[in-house]
């Protein structure tokens, strides 16, 4: 009964609920950096509504590069802005900033994808009818594409926790943090066998949550 | 008269990596006010293109498109959008939004022009109604047939009360029963509503059934136009020649009748005029001898038995090597081939006797009978 005081009980509690702030936050920002970007690669694109060869191809190369940078080393990599953002480098705050800045190209691709997969003649369709640019986006390409879109950010989110347990080996708080320092640190395998089952079980449940919400939204299915 | 829609020298040119396509050449076009417009032409024709010309969603290259005496060109973004709205546009596959409901599906071009959401509902209701589909309102279009996702992509047209509606190959995805009610609901609204119909195809039985007037559009030219009774009896080009045969060939509404009606008129006069695959190589190769005609009945001659009646004063058989009978401008219609006796003095009497009781007349050559 050694390893499971009380104290270890409700580090580990704190422990999802830092993990569970980390992921939400670091999605929503992500999204709010992302969304509009994949929005702009996807209609800038030669065979988009607004065809704009530069836009795109900064936005591409952006995309790019942070995507090509592993996790970890970003991470560090923007210490200093992260610093300068929150005030210290550690700790799930802290975190959040590389999360979301590792988040945000990853979704921008994911969004781009999806509203590519929107049938054409839709989108003819309500150029016929004399629809403008936004309402495109925002009545018809937004709309047809959610059941893709809900999926896409049920990928991200696993993947962000992924990253975000990946930020533990530095500080970053949460499970992953936990998991690190007792498991790696301290040899306490209990310990760890346990947060990385928690973490498993943390993306089970969003994978099946956002799939079952996605399959409910589509209206393709008879 | 200066039509609703005036087409003037229109040219499109797309540039690939590669190459220039032009796609269509010095198109001229003029479309009457309550016409149904029928433009018709081989896939890769252009025809598509053209359709997209007609409300700029496509920019002509050259050349000008104007609606009701107004030119698209000079039109900032926001008066061709109000424009727009004005033409309507259906397709071949439908493209309703998926995730909408049939009811949400109708009221979407009302939302764009700013239409409140209580009056867009009750006029998409009495739409629904005009296209029979009242009950499947709160449908979405993933459980209708193809026949049903049309008539939804019609009420989602008409919504705006639109002045002309343009329908690029509406029908090519239907069978040939859902095309004739597709077809028969077309024709509803062109008369009700006074609605200018431009119809896009390659069927030449679509033209045949509902269209007044008919333009041919081959590799980027308009090569023929007219009524769609004069260019079925004396087409003047070989693309032409090419689409009535073809027409006849396809699937379309009235082929069967025609069948029957080619067996009944043949097994008088001539043996071999019958079907079948031998068959009809064969008679291909006899019609490639320039003694053979094509006729088209008119509605009056078909009360003489013209054919008879002329091997009778002749003395002399002919063969009637194909007949057939199909609706055109809503009328039936008879087509004959017929191979006459090789005396050409006895040919050119023949002809004149046919034109001289008003079936029309021409030279069967160039119609390939061979696919």
């Amino acid at each position: 009964m050694g390893t499971w005081t009380n104290e270890v009980v409700i580090m580990i509690l704190e422990g999802i609920r830092d993990t569970l702030y980390m992921t939400l936050t670091s999605t929503i920002f992500g999204y709010i950096l992302g969304l509009p970007m994949g929005i702009i690669l996807a209609i800038t694109d030669k065979n988009g509504i607004k065809p704009n060869t530069v836009i795109y191809k900064i936005l591409d190369v952006i995309a790019n590069i942070v995507r090509s940078i592993p996790f970890l080393i970003l991470l560090i990599l923007i210490i200093p802005f992260t610093r300068w953002l929150v005030g210290k480098s550690y700790g799930s705050t802290a975190t959040i900033v590389p999360l979301t800045l590792a988040a945000a190209p990853f979704i921008a691709r994911m969004v781009e994808s999806s509203l590519n997969e929107v049938d054409k003649g839709v989108i003819e369709a309500a150029q016929s009818m004399g629809a403008g640019t936004f309402t495109i986006i925002w009545k018809v390409m937004l709309v047809e594409a959610r059941t893709s879109l809900l999926s896409g950010a049920t990928i991200a989110i696993g993947t962000i926790l992924g990253y975000s347990a990946m930020a533990g080996t530095v500080g970053g708080g949460g499970l992953g943090d936990i998991a690190v320092r007792y498991g790696y640190y301290r040899y306490e395998e209990e310990i760890m066998i346990v947060t990385v089952i928690l973490l498993i079980l943390l993306v089970q449940i969003f994978q099946t949550v956002g799939m079952k919400a996605a399959g409910k939204l589509d209206k393709r299915k008879v | 008269m200066a039509g609703i829609i005036e087409v003037k020298k229109l040219t499109k040119v797309f540039t690939t990596k590669d190459a220039e396509v032009e796609a269509l050449q010095g198109i001229d076009l003029s479309i009457q006010a309550g016409d149904i417009y029928g433009i018709i032409g081989m896939s890769g024709a252009g025809k598509s293109t053209l359709v997209r010309c007609l409300n700029f969603l496509e920019r002509p290259t050259e050349g000008t498109v104007e609606i009701e005496g107004k030119d698209l060109s000079r039109m900032s973004d926001k008066e061709l959008r109000k424009q727009r709205s004005e033409i309507a546009m259906i397709f071949q596959h439908f493209n309703l939004l998926m995730q909408k409901s049939v009811i949400d599906n109708v009221c979407f071009p009302l939302m764009i022009s700013g239409v409140k959401k209580k009056d867009a509902r009750v006029r998409a209701k009495e739409l629904l109604e005009i296209v029979g589909l009242a009950d499947k309102a709160k449908a979405y279009p993933a459980q209708l047939s193809g026949g049903q996702k049309q008539r939804v992509a019609i009420a989602r047209a008409l919504a705006g009360n639109p002045k002309i509606l343009l329908c690029d190959e509406a029908t090519s995805a239907l069978d040939p029963q859902t095309t004739q009610s597709i077809l028969t609901l077309l024709k509803e609204i062109n008369e009700k509503y006074n609605i200018t119909i431009v119809i896009i195809t390659h069927e030449m039985a679509v033209v045949r059934e509902i269209c007044s007037h008919v333009a041919i559009i081959s590799k980027g030219h308009l090569v023929e136009q007219g009524r769609v009774f004069d260019i079925f009896s004396h087409p003047k080009t070989q693309a032409a020649k090419e689409l009535i045969v073809r027409g006849r060939d396809d699937a379309g509404p009235d082929t069967r009748k025609g069948e029957a009606a080619s067996v009944h008129e043949g097994s008088g006069l001539a043996a071999q005029g019958s079907a079948g695959a031998d068959v009809k190589d064969a008679r291909t190769e006899i019609m490639k001898t320039k003694s053979c005609i094509r006729i088209v009945f008119s509605k009056n001659s078909s009360f003489e038995p013209v054919i008879a009646n002329m091997v009778l004063e002749f003395g002399c058989p002919v063969n009637i090597l194909k007949a057939d009978t199909m609706n055109v401008e809503g009328i039936a219609r008879g087509e004959m081939i017929l191979q006459l006796p090789e005396d050409e003095e006895v040919q050119k009497k023949m002809k004149d006797y046919l034109i001289n009781r008003g079936l029309a007349v021409e030279e069967a050559e160039g119609y390939g009978y061979v696919d």
